[in-house]
């Protein structure tokens, strides 16, 4: 399960709207809690897609970029747990394309479909396995957290697959 | 010097974020890692003992592919290497 804000997942869903018709892409920061099997996010970093001659359909985060925001991270006992793009004009489905160039075992990519510049459905897909040759995606569920005033966790709103 | 590993293969290092090693070159480091965690390397490296094309080393700020003398470069113990594997994808392929 991926655990987010609900401002940090709206954030990711405005980056892709910002963006269109190209794709969006950043990093998701927080923790990872391997019993329970979740990526909790706790922090989000947009980055500047650097594919500007295919920015439709293709986005490359820059390592220095991914260098930065885990230096950012672990100032703040933070690592990478995922990764959010969008699919402008395109399901919120990972594409072959998605799958050879995802090499972040364990990690989250979250994918938002962004159609006609509003943004539709949002999945994430867990990589799982731990090499080229077992690796896998796999969907989960996106479990929002509703803070209150307070900032408190006042209830859990679950989503999956489903379209905003 | 220190070597900062990327979360998906901290499973190799024992969870560790960062493993410390004594080298003096970039290639010095990474075996010396290798070496300690001997599951790494074929992670890193293909089987002919080039780095995979999605595995990036960074030399503090510098990609090694860049710099001059690459895994040859000199290194001293304040010098940091970053394993970052890269992040791209894209819904070209799916239209
Ligand atoms: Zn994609």
């Amino acid at each position: 399960m991926l655990e987010i804000s609900v401002a940090d997942y709206e954030a990711m869903r405005a980056h892709g709207e910002e963006t269109y018709p190209h794709e969006c892409c950043g990093i998701l920061l927080g923790r990872t809690d391997v019993a329970a099997g979740n990526n909790e996010v706790t922090r989000i970093v947009r980055a500047g897609n650097t594919r500007t001659d295919s920015a439709h359909n293709r986005y490359h985060i820059a390592p220095e970029e991914l260098i930065a925001a885990q230096r950012e991270g672990r100032e703040a006992g933070l690592d990478i747990v995922g990764f959010y793009h969008s699919h402008p004009d395109h399901p919120a489905q990972w594409s072959a394309t998605d799958f050879a160039e995802a090499h972040w075992y364990g990690c989250s990519y979250v994918i938002t479909a962004v159609e006609g510049g509003r943004a539709a459905a949002t999945n994430s897909f867990r990589l799982t396995g731990a090499d080229e040759e077992t690796k896998g995606f796999k969907g989960e569920e996106i479990a929002i957290d509703v803070l209150g005033a307070d900032g408190e966790v006042t209830g859990v709103l679950e989503m999956e697959g489903k379209t905003r | 010097m220190k070597i900062h590993i990327p979360t998906p293969l901290r499973q190799f290092t024992h969870g560790q974020e960062a493993v410390e090693v004594s080298a003096s070159s970039v290639q010095g480091a990474l075996d010396a890692l290798t070496l300690s965690a001997p599951e790494l390397r074929r992670h890193l490296f293909t089987e002919d003992g080039k780095l995979r094309s999605f595995v990036n080393v960074y030399l503090n700020e510098d990609d090694v592919r860049y710099l001059p003398a690459k895994e040859l470069t000199v290194t001293t113990d304040v010098d940091e290497l970053t394993i970052i594997p890269s992040i791209a994808g894209g819904s070209s392929c799916c239209r």
